[in-house]
């Protein structure tokens, strides 16, 4: 097993890691930025290096800073989290180079799946369903375009190759805007992810977020852990993600699953991954991979009562996975609320000292956080200071603890979302189930 | 050469009857001797040594921390000390055998190199940003550092 983990991130996610190091006995090394000094995990860490000033880019994106910190540190391997590097393919790569082990997927396999064209290309040639679109870049030709477009039917969306996660896309409703629309999207892109390649899909007008958890060892088994539902957004941001999905029947789950499990062996892919669909209509079309632990793995956790990060570490460390296929079973309903300091009506950053936390609690509630009375929220960075997760029986029951979890929570000092949460929990919509990608910014009047 | 190499050679060493080993790879070569008078190769101290400085650690921090001495110290003198502007490992000198760049007493001039930090296997110079009298060196030679660590006080 690993002896020492470098844990090459922050906030809710470095304190999830650093738990299950712990569990396995792997000595931890918590880097951070000078302002981040007092998080929780820094101050539970065996050891913690800091690593650079506040901005992310002198820090947590500081590849040199931190290969030197595992370095010093004489660390065994380094978990990426989600976010940051945890996808920079170069970043993997310089540290297996130095010697460390990246816990997460080969660098060739990063690579792929974070250009969305190849990763389109790799996933049809397994098998897995995509949205129709332009199989390809887009090229300079006019002509070819606006027939591309045809054959698609409109509407269509634009996307940069090099985006992902809801950044570089534009909407086509129709054929008058379709070259403006590809010429702004590629310039954006070039600005952006120093890529300017584009290329075109269907846009599907009311699906829903549907993704599936795989995990493959490096011994040749890959397996799926059911899937999750992540409609409920706002600005291609998740606010509340579950699982199961309301409506997917088992069989839909042993087909698409056996299909993600597979394209795992075929691609040769190593650690925690999600497939992500779009499903509309009882079919799922391939968007795009996260070859990373994600926000919302812990309502996967809740049903499978499997430890995704235990099993990252373990994968990385050699060990054949501790489950079969046939061991994955899902039971019960989880919900996860994401809290955001930030202002409830405007959504602007809400940074500053948490006065008074009280953390909600009883049956069936899991708070992933690493805020505490006292702690500072910087402005640095994103606003995610928290994750709760309610789980039950079935998904009524999940709701009704996740009212009660959101009644209890206390957080003073700064602003949150646990009122926009509430008030989504309380939705009858959002109570029927299966809403789609647009129900909340149309709640929201957005 | 890998400093981790060198570490696991020394600990080999220790854990081992050895008494004397030598290992060349390509142009380099190191020679580890158990009980050696020799002056610290760029192979760190035996025991590495618990790398920060924790904060007002309500958890269980490395205990009997020898930089916890240098910390009281540090913390006085914090205000005038230059602050490392990266992870590596601290020398003093540019080699083994060469003489440290500063030593406590000594004057320097805004611009002086007066340590180097390896990371990544890159020597970097460090500067006094200003002029001065060199007051206290904070850090051991050979010890690791983080970004912004006090250093080397000048006044």
């Amino acid at each position: 097993m690993i002896d020492k983990i470098v844990i090459a991130n922050r906030g809710e996610i470095a304190l999830r890691i650093l738990r299950a190091c712990w569990e396995l006995g792997i000595k931890t090394v918590a880097v951070h930025s000078s302002v981040d000094r007092d998080l929780k995990h820094v101050l539970l860490a065996d050891e913690s290096v800091c690593i650079g000033p506040a901005p992310s880019s002198e820090s947590y994106l500081n590849v040199p800073a931190i290969i030197s910190a595992a370095e010093i540190t004489d660390a065994t391997a380094i978990h990426p989290g989600y976010g940051f590097l945890s996808e920079n393919a170069d970043f993997a790569e310089r540290v297996e180079e130095s010697g460390f082990i990246f816990i997460g997927p080969r660098a060739e396999t990063i690579r792929i799946m974070g250009d969305k064209v190849a990763a389109i290309k790799a996933m049809k040639e397994a098998g897995v369903p995509c949205v129709p679109g332009s199989d390809g870049p887009l090229g300079t030709d006019d002509a070819t375009n606006l027939r591309l477009a045809r054959e698609i039917g409109y509407p269509i969306i634009i996307k940069a190759a090099g985006g992902g996660g809801g950044r570089g896309m534009r909407e086509v409703h129709s054929e008058a805007h379709l070259l403006n629309a590809i010429a702004l999207t590629k310039s954006e892109a070039r600005a952006a992810f120093g890529n300017d390649m584009v290329y075109m899909e269907k846009f599907l007008e009311n699906p829903r977020h549907i993704e599936f958890q795989v995990l493959a060892d490096q011994h040749g088994n890959a397996i799926h852990l059911g899937e999750r539902d992540c409609s409920m957004q706002r600005r291609h941001q998740k606010v509340v993600e579950e699982s199961p999905a309301p409506g997917i029947t088992q069989e839909m789950r042993d087909r698409m699953g056996a299909i993600c499990a597979e394209a795992c062996i075929r691609i040769g892919y190593r650690g925690a991954g999600t497939f992500e669909f779009l499903y509309q209509d009882g079919e799922f079309y391939f968007i795009e991979m996260n070859t990373r632990i994600q926000v919302e793995h812990p309502v996967t956790e809740r049903v499978t009562d499997i430890d995704l990060v235990a099993e990252q570490i373990r994968i990385a460390a050699g060990e054949p996975l501790s489950i079969r296929q046939e061991d994955v079973v899902m039971r019960g309903h989880a919900i996860e609320c994401r809290i955001n300091a930030e202002d409830p009506r405007t959504f602007m950053p809400s940074p500053g000292k948490i006065t008074h936390y009280h953390a909600p609690g009883g049956a069936g509630i899991r708070m992933d956080s690493h805020i505490y009375s006292g702690y500072k929220v910087p402005p640095n960075y994103d606003s995610l200071i928290g994750k709760l997760i309610a789980y039950g029986k079935d998904r009524d029951s999940a709701i009704a603890r996740m009212q009660t979890a959101l009644k209890e929570i206390g957080i003073e000092g700064i602003k949150t979302n646990v009122e926009l949460q509430r008030d989504i929990m309380d939705d009858t919509h959002f109570q029927t189930g299966g809403t789609n990608i647009h129900y909340l910014e149309k709640k929201l009047g957005l | 050469m890998d400093i981790r190499k060198i570490k696991k050679l020394i600990d080999l060493i220790q854990e081992s009857d050895v008494a004397e080993i030598e290992i060349s790879e390509g142009e380099e070569s190191v020679r580890i001797s158990r009980n050696s008078s020799v002056m610290p190769s760029y192979a760190a101290p035996a025991a590495p040594a618990p790398v920060a400085m924790p904060a007002a650690a309500p958890a269980p921090a490395a205990a009997a921390d020898p930089a916890a001495q240098a910390a009281s110290e540090a913390k006085a003198n914090e205000a005038n000390a230059v602050r490392s502007p990266m992870v590596g490992t601290f020398y003093r000198s540019s080699s083994p055998e060469a003489a440290a760049f500063v030593e406590v007493g000594q004057k320097v001039a805004a611009g002086d190199v007066i340590c180097i930090i390896e990371a990544m296997k890159m020597f970097n110079q460090i500067e006094a940003d200003r002029s001065g009298t060199v007051t206290a060196i904070l850090v051991e030679n050979g010890h690791p550092v983080e970004f912004d660590e006090p250093l080397i006080v000048i006044e």
